[in-house]
């Protein structure tokens, strides 16, 4: 049984990857969870410098989900390759970095001081972050922003350019595309969904941005419906994420289109999970005779929908 | 190491209208719990609500050898979580996550401990009172609430060898006031040679004005604060805090890795969400 994926010129042990902003820098979770047993873990986005972030309440419950706005808080890319890379590089976890800028020339610079350190297996450009004001979402909601931090960083970096996209646009996909022309590696999806919640009694937002990420099971489905709907639009692999917290959740993503998914919310709420997730790929494989469970990646069959019934 | 037990119920003991304390059988955790630790429960399976929520540890429970069974945690209903343990009956499972976080550290003799509670405040100061009671060391507990009910567990502090000063705004039991009138008093009364460390636990504005004067007369006081929290882990970054060290500006720093026990010196106050 083998449940080896791979992005490109990286081959990860198992399509799992901890989302960013949902695991710290991973040596924090070292305690609970194998850090090497993982396909990868994204840390927290990073900045050129440190950032504070936003004050609190950051997170807010929503049905099925949770609001944040964290606000990229974070220790910068000089401290993070000082200060956690080493014991990431130790624990032999698979690396995504994930950055931001607020310019092109932030991007290439935090990638350039990233390829010169050993132990960073991929970048992951946030470009989809809907909790800052300046960089990041303001690439991601625009098809040349998109094209041109893809373009720019793939040429300061040998490493996989893996930009990470919203879904506060209209046609995911054609971001997708874009950052396929210039020359992503992957392209991973989805960012949280801008939303909000009100305190009905004091008539004030409930998060002291006003307005914050939604994430958690209640985005799966029109996160599993972009997957799909970007497996159309592009030949690259897709890292899929969006709610997932079972293996059944892992399995529906890839068959919609992912190669590997992120985990994010569930993991706040069983930092315990990773094993419980492999074990149930490996049921559903072993049940349904799967040998490489890359195989199920855009396996979708839509057969039955071809055939029209009743023409509308 | 923090450990996830699907813990067993096994008693719900309701104390008024919106207050219990639930036992879990959850011995691992309760063998290695620290005073102050908390743990984060998931009261349901399931989506609604998603998220854990967080509880200090009130009592270790132990079989008649002594040895660690489970935990207690004293709740007060407020949300959906807290009205979910609220419910639990005994039988039922519940997800229990720890132990977490920063302890407190009990000070030794001669010093004496002064543990200063409002209302569910109270939840971390019996692991604190049993481990000052190994060292010996001479214990006050000032604690406060609204009125007489919400006061409880007053004798199981005085059998480890607390002396309660109580105090409920209504004036139905202890002095009438807030529970800073009798410890402004007992400041006054201590000679400064006495050294005198201060715990609290409770309301932000309490905490806050526990801490202002524990400064004013010289005495150390570390607080207990309970912030919003997603994980518990240090991986989500929203139970924040704000500080402020001797030099540079202050910086966020997370309450569940940091803290949730914090010298209170550090806590920029203004920042702190009530």
């Amino acid at each position: 049984m083998n449940l080896s994926v791979s992005l490109g010129s990286l081959t990860l042990a198992n399509p799992l990857i901890a989302a960013s902003g949902c695991f710290g820098y991973g040596v924090e979770y070292a305690d609970v969870v194998d850090l090497s047993t993982l396909g990868g873990v994204a840390v927290k986005g990073l900045f050129l410098s440190e950032r504070e972030g936003h004050p609190p309440p950051r997170i807010v419950e929503t049905p099925a989900g949770m609001l944040n706005a964290i606000g990229l808080q974070g220790i910068g890319v000089h401290r993070f390759v000082r200060e956690k890379l080493p014991e990431l590089r130790d624990r032999r976890a698979v690396v995504f970095v994930n950055i931001c800028g607020t310019t092109i020339d932030e991007y290439c610079e935090i990638a350039r001081i990233l390829s010169d350190h050993e132990g960073v297996a991929a970048i992951e450009l946030n470009i989809s972050c809907p909790n800052i004001k300046q960089g990041g979402i303001t690439f991601g909601c625009s098809l040349t922003g998109t094209h041109d931090v893809v373009s720019a960083v793939r040429k300061v970096t040998t490493l996989p350019v893996i930009p990470k996209l919203t879904p506060n646009v209209t046609d995911v996909a054609s971001f997708a595309r874009a950052a396929q022309d210039a020359g992503a590696d992957a392209v991973s999806l989805v960012n949280t969904f801008l939303a909000m919640a009100i305190d009905v009694h004091t008539r004030r937002p409930k998060l002291t941005n006003i307005v914050g990420g939604l994430s958690g099971p209640a985005i799966r489905p029109i996160a599993v419906r972009m997957v799909y709907e970007c497996r159309q639009a592009v030949k690259l692999p897709i890292i899929g994420m969006g709610g997932i917290a079972t293996a059944e959740d892992v399995l529906e993503f890839m068959i919609a289109g992912a190669t590997a998914v992120q985990v994010g919310t569930a993991n706040f709420v069983d930092p315990f999970l990773w094993r419980k997730l492999l074990d149930g790929i490996r049921s559903y494989m072993a049940a349904h005779q799967i040998e490489h469970l890359g195989s199920l990646t855009g396996s979708l069959d839509t057969s039955r929908q071809a055939t029209a019934w009743i023409s509308s | 190491m923090p450990i996830d037990i699907d813990a067993e119920v096994i008693s719900n003991t309701r104390l008024s209208h919106d207050y219990s304390v639930l036992g879990l059988a959850a011995p691992e955790i309760a063998a290695l719990a620290e005073p102050g630790q908390f743990v984060m429960i998931k009261p349901t399976a399931g989506v609604d609500p998603l998220l854990r929520r967080p509880f200090s540890i009130f009592e270790i429970l132990r079989d008649a050898g002594g040895t660690p069974t489970g935990i207690s945690l004293l709740n007060k209903r407020i949300g959906a979580g807290t009205s979910l343990v609220y419910e639990a009956t005994p039988g039922s499972h519940m997800g229990c996550l720890g132990p977490l976080g920063r302890p407190f550290e009990p000070v030794p003799p001669p010093a004496e401990a002064w543990m200063v509670a409002g209302g569910v405040g109270l939840a971390p100061f019996v692991t604190l009172a049993e481990a000052l009671r190994q060292t010996a060391t001479k214990v006050r507990l000032f604690y406060g609430a609204r009125t007489a009910s919400d006061l409880t567990h007053v004798d199981l502090f005085e059998r480890l060898n607390v002396e309660p000063v109580l105090a409920t705004e209504d004036g139905s039991r202890g002095a009438r006031g807030f529970v800073t009138g009798p410890l402004d008093a007992a400041f006054t009364a201590t000679p400064r040679s006495t050294e005198v460390r201060v715990y609290a636990c409770g309301p932000t504005p309490m905490m806050r004005a526990v801490a202002k004067l524990a400064s004013s007369y010289g005495r150390r006081c570390d607080v207990s604060l309970e912030q919003v929290m997603g994980c518990g882990l240090g991986g989500c970054y929203s139970c924040v805090v704000l500080t402020q060290t001797s030099a540079g500006p202050p910086h966020f720093v997370r309450s569940c890795l940091d803290g949730p026990v914090f010298d209170a010196t550090r806590i920029v106050w203004d920042a702190l969400a009530h």
